[in-house]
């Protein structure tokens, strides 16, 4: 990686800047209502939300992440993959459409649309800032390791002036072209990420004469790992704690997806239910073509640039599609391929941004402080304002967390998702009886039992991978706490809901069964 | 036709409009709001419930299924995960490509039947309070 490879890297990822900000400022032009901020005017077909979704999902987590992880452990890397593309399947069939109907902007109009409404709505925003930040503060440290890699900036201070530039154009991002905007950024990227990735698999699979088998084969000599990197148990396999820690990694991707805030949001950008289902579909498919790709493209990395490289270059595992695009196309394919993992970030990150001052801005303010009865302008400002600090924020997180490991900190975050955020949905929308003080039960009872295991978890201290190697308060083995956090929430909202609390209220009850199935009183068509 | 807003839902007025009445009258409270109670008991809305939980049901619960199915074999039956079956390509593999392709399948059967099967029903629902939405 030498200087004019950096020259190029920068001129791509700048076109890519200043292409998507002008879009994003010509999108902008009416940008002044709340529905406008927040939801682009519920005005994108199933099919543009559909893309925009895969390219709020697909971050560099996910591309550097999972390809660097198929690279170097092989199978076990595979793992992620599938539970993200599975994970939709709940996304499709039990949330999208009634999301759509009952809703009007934030996560928490769902959760508190039959409940008390300031509890609820504080406990949603609360749960959506926490797993935002979290989500942010790791893409952020992606940006940084990123950089190390692909524009050859190595001292802490230079990646950390990085970091604050991909903040800033965030926050830019967000303030100017608001949901509109950000959309379009989500889905210029996912189709250039898309494009680039199909056209390297096509390209390596031909090299191997269209033979998959032929390329693991090549690729099981260049692993020190040997035959076993094609089989399970490389990374997981070790002692029967690890095959836990593996099967509630499993489940926090599959259950997390669907009930990510900035994912859900996503929902409301289209105009009604029928279009919210078109958007998983078009979706499912690009998420279907991109992990096939990424396991063509990691075993590729293996055979083609070896394991033993990929771990020792600079970002480490995240270095291997980089790697491999220069190994196949030389300085020119590993600018197009930075550039799009760095735009990735970047647009993730703006999406996460917006959802959170959304949220703040909707639930907090607008509801629980102003009981409802905020001026729409200055809800507005608020989340505007929200952005700016959320913006310093996930640039601090990021500039602290910088070198920690992307995918894993992504996990965590799915594991909030799904402990916090999916029991409570779930049960609003399917159970009669669910009612304030359950939701209250299940959101924080997912939220702090995750955060606390999290905490005294392997992953913080104790162990030489951790965030402090030097303290040791760790007591709970597992790295990610899916397994213990989620049936708990489950388990905390039915006990609250039994338990006592008010009845459930019959008539929102029967309205939002109805609304959420049929979208009548949603004046939705 | 639409709406600005979703409709502010006021405390409801019990039904003048019930469920004994003559299937065409509209399910609509007193304040012209469509009167919830009644159509969550109403024919037409149980048997909107009755398909979407023929298919939502059953389809989640096979792919939950199949899904804890790949994760424990590939946590505890490894060798049986490390047989080859095409190449150098081996059982693990090949399952875990399935699971993508299962929930290709899954997806657009369920695009499917929501078109046939769950829209036309959803109009139907909609139409017991079509009036009330040319109103608002």
């Amino acid at each position: 990686m030498t200087g004019a490879n950096t020259a190029i890297n920068l001129s791509v990822f700048g076109i890519f800047v200043l292409l998507t900000l002008y879009i994003v400022y010509r999108a902008s032009t009416r940008n002044v209502s709340a529905s406008d901020y927040y939801a682009a005017g519920s005005s994108f077909t199933g099919t543009q939300n559909g893309i925009a979704l895969s390219g709020d999902f697909l971050s560099a987590a996910s591309f550097l992440g999972i390809s660097g992880a198929i690279a170097v452990n092989g199978y076990d890397g595979f793992m992620y993959s599938i539970g993200w593309v599975v994970a939709w399947l709940i996304g499709l069939m039990l949330i999208s459409e009634r999301l759509r109907n009952t809703g009007r902007f934030t996560m928490g109009d769902v959760m508190a649309f039959r409940m008390r409404q300031r509890p609820v709505r504080a406990a949603a925003a609360n749960s959506t800032l926490v797993i935002s930040i979290f989500y942010m503060i790791a893409q952020m440290a992606g940006a940084g390791g990123l950089m190390a890699l692909l524009l050859d900036v190595h001292s802490k201070i230079g990646q950390a002036i990085i970091i604050a530039v991909v903040g800033i154009v965030m926050v830019l991002y967000v303030l100017v072209g608001g949901m509109k905007g950000t959309t379009w950024v989500q889905i210029i990227k996912a189709v250039l990420l898309l494009l680039s990735v199909s056209l390297l698999t096509i390209f390596l699979i031909g090299k191997f004469g269209f033979d998959f088998s032929s390329m693991l084969d090549r690729a099981t000599q260049r692993s020190p790992l040997g035959e076993a990197v094609l089989s399970p148990g490389v990374k997981y396999g070790a002692s029967d704690l690890s095959k836990i820690d593996f099967i509630s990694l499993a489940l926090a991707l599959v259950l997390g997806t669907a009930s990510l805030p900035h994912v859900l949001m996503r929902f409301y950008t289209v105009p009604n239910a029928r279009e919210a289902r078109k958007s998983v579909v078009w979706a499912t498919w690009m998420m279907a073509i991109f992990y096939s790709c990424t396991l063509v493209i990691g075993f590729g990395a293996m055979a083609l640039v070896g394991t033993d490289k990929i771990t020792s270059a600079p970002g480490g595992e995240n270095s291997a599609a980089p790697l491999l695009a220069f190994q196949v196309g030389g300085t020119v394919l590993l600018g197009i391929v930075c550039a799009v993992a760095f735009a990735t970030i970047l647009a993730v990150v703006a999406g996460l941004t917006l959802t959170a001052s959304a949220s703040f801005a909707h639930d907090v303010y607008a509801n629980v402080i102003k009981h409802g009865e905020a001026d729409p302008r200055d809800e507005v400002k608020v989340a505007r304002i929200t952005a700016v600090c959320v913006g310093v924020l996930a640039i601090v997180g990021g500039i602290a967390a910088n070198g920690q490991n992307v995918a894993f900190l992504v996990a965590l975050a799915f594991a909030l998702a799904a402990s916090a955020n999916l029991p409570t949905l779930l049960y609003s929308l399917f159970w009669k009886r669910f009612n304030t003080r359950g939701t209250l039960w299940s959101i924080y009872g997912g939220l702090t039992s995750c955060v606390l295991l999290i905490v005294f978890s392997p992953a913080i201290s104790g162990s030489k991978s951790s965030v402090f190697p030097d303290v040791d308060f760790a007591f709970f083995p597992l790295s990610n706490p899916g397994i213990v956090s989620i049936p708990l929430s489950f388990l905390a909202g039915f006990l609250g809901t039994i338990l006592g609390g008010e009845p459930a209220d019959r008539e929102k009850q029967a309205e939002m069964e109805v609304r959420g199935l049929t979208g009548i009183g949603s004046g939705l068509r | 036709m639409t709406k600005a807003l979703p409709s502010v839902s006021r405390p409801a007025t019990p039904g003048f409009a019930t469920f004994e009445e003559p299937a065409h009258s509209l399910l609509i409270d007193g304040d012209g709001e469509p009167d919830f109670g009644a159509l969550q008991t109403s024919e037409d809305f149980l048997a909107l419930k009755r398909r979407v939980k023929r298919f939502i049901l059953p389809a989640t619960l096979l792919f939950l299924a199949w899904y804890v199915t790949f994760v424990l074999l590939s946590a505890y039956a490894a060798d049986f995960m490390s047989t080859p079956l095409f190449g150098t390509v081996n059982v693990g593999l090949t399952m875990g490509f399935l699971q993508i392709v299962t929930t290709i399948i899954i997806t657009m059967a369920y695009a499917r039947y929501s078109k046939r099967k769950l829209d036309p029903q959803v109009d139907k629902v909609r139409a017991l309070v079509e009036t009330d939405e040319e109103l608002a």
